[in-house]
């Protein structure tokens, strides 16, 4: 099965603007520490970590979002490292990704529509009524609701809307930073039900990005857990699961409460 | 003897919209109790009309809170002040917003003491500095002296919890105290909100949204929906089999990675229409009893 | 939400209707003029001179708001004045809005050099103090309409570059604009089609304030004699003119002081009850 990405000693150094001096450069803090992994085609890849570990770092490295300082990003085996815009904008299609707030996520003053719409405008998409509408069906909402604004919308139906926008474009990968972590328990699992059915029947590769163990379990095929800018640890999930070899994976596994009363916990 | 005794308690938006109906529960002294819900369903607001600090746009409608035997809402509006401020204190959600950015951590701490309830400034100090060891605050003179931008986030919620317990109030309403913290953070301050309750004996009302929390640290638990109690159980036997069909779908949808496939599956919406009959129901009771 | 929105909501209607039907009645009048002022404005009769409001015994039929100390017609002064001060509003304001709105939006969006640039500008700018750098470029210029606009205009386009520069980087953090990127839109295609709308809702407010603070540079401009050189009526000149008199006559600055005070008023209610009716947000 051939690799969607593949990254080599992958480094990223982010400007410390807390520490900047009045005249000069800031200093530059090392973000990630040299990861080097791969994401099959097809599968779910579940990326673990505390605040501080570089998750979101990567996942916008992924994306290109930020440009990695060091090392190589490859997507299906071109390498993006330091491609400039323009040549980027092309590729863009291919690679997709979901925000974590579904508040500022979504422009306040487009409609759902103008927004499912827009990337599908911007790569010259034929029929792009047809397709909003179809990427509404697809994600659960009514097609009505393309004339509604963001803050008409709950919580995990903006979330949704932020999923269409994803799949509109037909992208190979998505990246999903944190999608579900500021919902209510029942969006969480909607959501995270409505991302298994599209992984499946669209044939995404999917990158999960949580700090729940739990629901990486459930959604993922291999996790990949950070700590500190570093890969610590990257396995199959039933594996991770079963025997967790980092100490700070089993740090994790140890902190979650479940919910049962006979966890031994406090 | 509950040490609070809320009864029917209703709470409603200026322009009629209800939070809270009916709400009933007993805390007994030195007790942990759950409110649980999503967001929306009221938990939060019970807190805030114990103690005092609803929003402007609502107002209690009908009920009674009694603390210690005495009906806050027949109080005056200054003497109920001085009976909450006395006797009850709040851990809130958002260790960030919580403190104020401009002063340094140990006045915030000390002036409730000393303005409020009367204490000589240098029995103020030291109770703070007392407190900040007890919370497991390594060099507390130095904490109390720094702001609150100079401190993580775990560091200000110890702090936050320091100062609920300074004045050994009988009963705190933590706000969702964990929800912004990291999972391993997360724990150790569960751990230390468990061992502080248990030392000073305070009875503790838990706002959360997080079963797995509950599980850990409450007693007894409230499930509410739409500003309404749908169940009341001790803890053990909830999780053992939830008494009510909403808060058995809740706790099929929270996530427990020992047990991937029958967790985190979605609320039907068979159930969610059913406890929205039951509360069209209430209030049809209400409005014509 | 629980906060006072939903009672603002509520009270944003008659703001709007009585700002716009204050300013949609000074617009009419300015317009018609001609028509329907009453007597000449600048005929001056020295018999006529001073005389009182309708509603005061000693007026004469046809000065409905009195006459000044030459004798002509307060009401058709007003009504001409109002021409002035409408075009200064409108022009002074939309230019200042749109230089310093650009800039501003440039600035912070584009951050780089262009902030950079800007940024000291704006500060270099606002260190010159406002009233005298205006009184200095119409003694340099001479009076005149176009010189009252070009002072205005010099002068304020810093306070919107600032504001729309603080919005467009609030707007830039969030996560709708990285979201604009991934879908693959380039920067200035974000900052027009994801920012502006959103930093809109401030440029209006602040449009319709510069408007009433043109207004009121105007008035201080003809006030101090550097407005436009000719006899045509000014508020400001007339409130100069009335200051003098004004024991013996009270209405000749009385009038032109309500009306200008109701103008500046209404444009700044304007922009208020506008944002309120329709920003998708608030609705």
């Amino acid at each position: 099965m051939a690799d969607l990405y593949e990254i080599a000693d992958l480094r990223l150094s982010l400007a410390d603007m807390t520490r900047k001096p009045v005249f000069g450069a800031a200093p530059r803090m090392e973000i990630l520490k040299g990861l080097s992994f791969t994401i099959p085609k097809g599968a779910v890849m579940g990326i673990v970590g505390g605040s501080g570990s570089g998750k979101s770092t990567l996942g916008r490295a992924l994306v290109r979002l930020l440009q990695p300082s060091g090392g190589a990003v490859r997507f299906d085996g071109r390498d993006i490292t330091h491609l400039d815009e323009a040549a980027l904008r092309p590729l863009r299609r291919r690679f997709q990704m979901i925000f974590q707030d579904p508040m500022s996520s979504l422009n306040p003053r487009h409609t759902v529509g103008t927004i499912i719409a827009e990337p599908l405008r911007l790569h010259g998409f034929d029929d792009v009524a047809g397709r909003v509408g179809r990427a509404l069906d697809h994600v659960g909402l009514p097609r009505g609701f393309a004339g509604r604004y963001p803050h008409e919308l709950s919580g995990g139906q903006r979330q949704r809307v932020g999923i269409a926008r994803a799949i509109a474009v037909e992208p190979d990968f998505i990246l999903a930073d944190e999608i579900v972590s500021g919902l209510d328990v029942s969006s969480q699992a909607q959501v995270l039900q409505l991302l298994e059915r599209l992984v499946a029947e669209l044939g995404l590769t999917l990158a999960f990005i949580s700090h729940d163990l739990s629901v990486i379990r459930r959604l993922c095929s291999r996790v990949l857990v950070l700590y500190q800018g570093r890969i610590v640890e990257n396995r199959e999930t039933a594996a991770l699961f079963a025997s967790p070899e980092a100490d700070y994976t089993r740090e994790l596994l140890d902190a979650i409460p479940l919910p049962d009363p006979d966890q031994p916990w406090v | 003897m509950s040490f609070l005794q809320i009864e029917n308690l209703s709470v409603r938006l200026k322009d009629g919209a209800p939070l809270l109906r009916n709400v009933s529960l007993a805390v007994a002294a030195g007790e942990v109790r759950g409110l649980v819900g999503e967001s929306g369903a009221g938990k939060s607001m019970i807190g805030k009309a114990i103690l005092g600090i609803l929003p402007r746009a609502a107002q209690v409608t009908g009920g009674r809170i009694l603390l210690d035997g005495t009906d806050l809402q027949a109080l005056p509006p200054a003497e109920r002040r001085r009976r909450i401020g006395a006797s009850c204190a709040l851990i809130p959600q958002d260790p960030l917003t919580a403190l104020n950015p401009s002063r340094r951590v140990g006045p915030q701490i000390t002036d409730r003491l000393v303005d409020i309830l009367g204490w000589a400034r240098p029995r103020a100090e030291a109770r703070a500095a007392e407190l900040l060891s007890e919370v497991q605050i390594a060099d507390p003179g130095r904490v109390l002296r720094s702001y609150p931008h100079e401190l993580s986030g775990g560091m200000r919620q110890r702090i936050l919890i320091a100062s609920a317990f300074a004045a050994e109030p009988k009963l705190i309403v933590a706000d969702e105290p964990t929800t912004a913290l990291d999972v391993t953070v997360q724990k150790q301050i569960l751990r230390l909100i468990h061992d502080m309750q248990a030392r000073h004996g305070t009875a503790l009302l838990f706002v959360t949204h997080d079963l797995g929390v509950v599980s850990k640290i409450c007693q007894r638990l409230s499930v509410l929906y739409a500003g309404m109690v749908v169940e009341d159980s001790p803890v053990r036997d909830f999780f053992a089999a939830p008494g009510h069909t909403y808060s058995a779908a809740l706790l099929a949808a929270t996530p427990k990675y020992t047990d991937p496939e029958a967790s985190l599956t979605p609320v039907p919406e068979a159930v969610i229409a059913a406890v929205q009959a039951e509360v069209a129901e209430a209030d049809r009771r209400a409005a014509h009893g | 939400m629980l906060d006072g929105r939903a009672m603002v909501r509520r009270r944003a209607g008659w703001r709007l209707w009585l700002s716009a039907g204050w300013l949609g009645v000074l617009v009419l009048a300015a317009l018609l003029a001609p028509w329907i002022a009453p007597k000449d404005p600048l005929a001056q009769d020295l018999f006529l001179g001073r005389l009182p409001p309708f509603w005061v015994a000693g007026a004469e039929p046809g000065y409905y708001l009195g006459t000044d100390s030459l004798g002509r017609d307060v009401l058709s002064r007003i009504l001409y004045g109002a021409r002035l001060a409408l075009i200064v509003a409108v022009v002074a304001g939309t230019v200042t809005c749109l230089l310093g709105a650009t800039l501003g939006l440039m600035a912070g969006f584009l951050r780089g050099w262009a902030d950079v640039v800007i940024s000291r500008f704006i500060d270099i700018w606002m260190a010159f103090p406002p009233v005298l750098f205006s009184i200095l470029l119409i003694a340099v210029i001479g009076p005149g309409l176009g010189s009252i606009i070009l002072a205005i205009v010099v002068i304020d386009w810093t306070r919107f570059a600032r504001v729309v520069r603080a919005e467009a980087m609030a707007q830039g953090a969030m996560d709708y604009v990285a979201s604009a990127r991934v879908a693959g839109r380039g920067r200035i295609g974000t900052m027009l089609r994801e920012i502006l709308p959103n930093v809109l809702p401030t440029v209006v407010v602040l449009l319709t304030l510069e408007m009433g603070i043109a207004v009121i540079v105007e008035a201080i401009l003809s006030f101090v004699n550097l407005s436009i050189s000719t006899d045509d009526p000014t508020w400001g000149g007339m409130i100069a003119e009335g200051r003098t008199s004004i024991h013996q006559a009270w209405w000749v600055l009385v009038f032109p002081l309500i009306t200008l005070f109701l103008t500046v008023l209404a444009f700044s209610q304007l922009g208020e009850g506008l944002k309120d009716r329709y920003d998708p947000v608030l609705r």
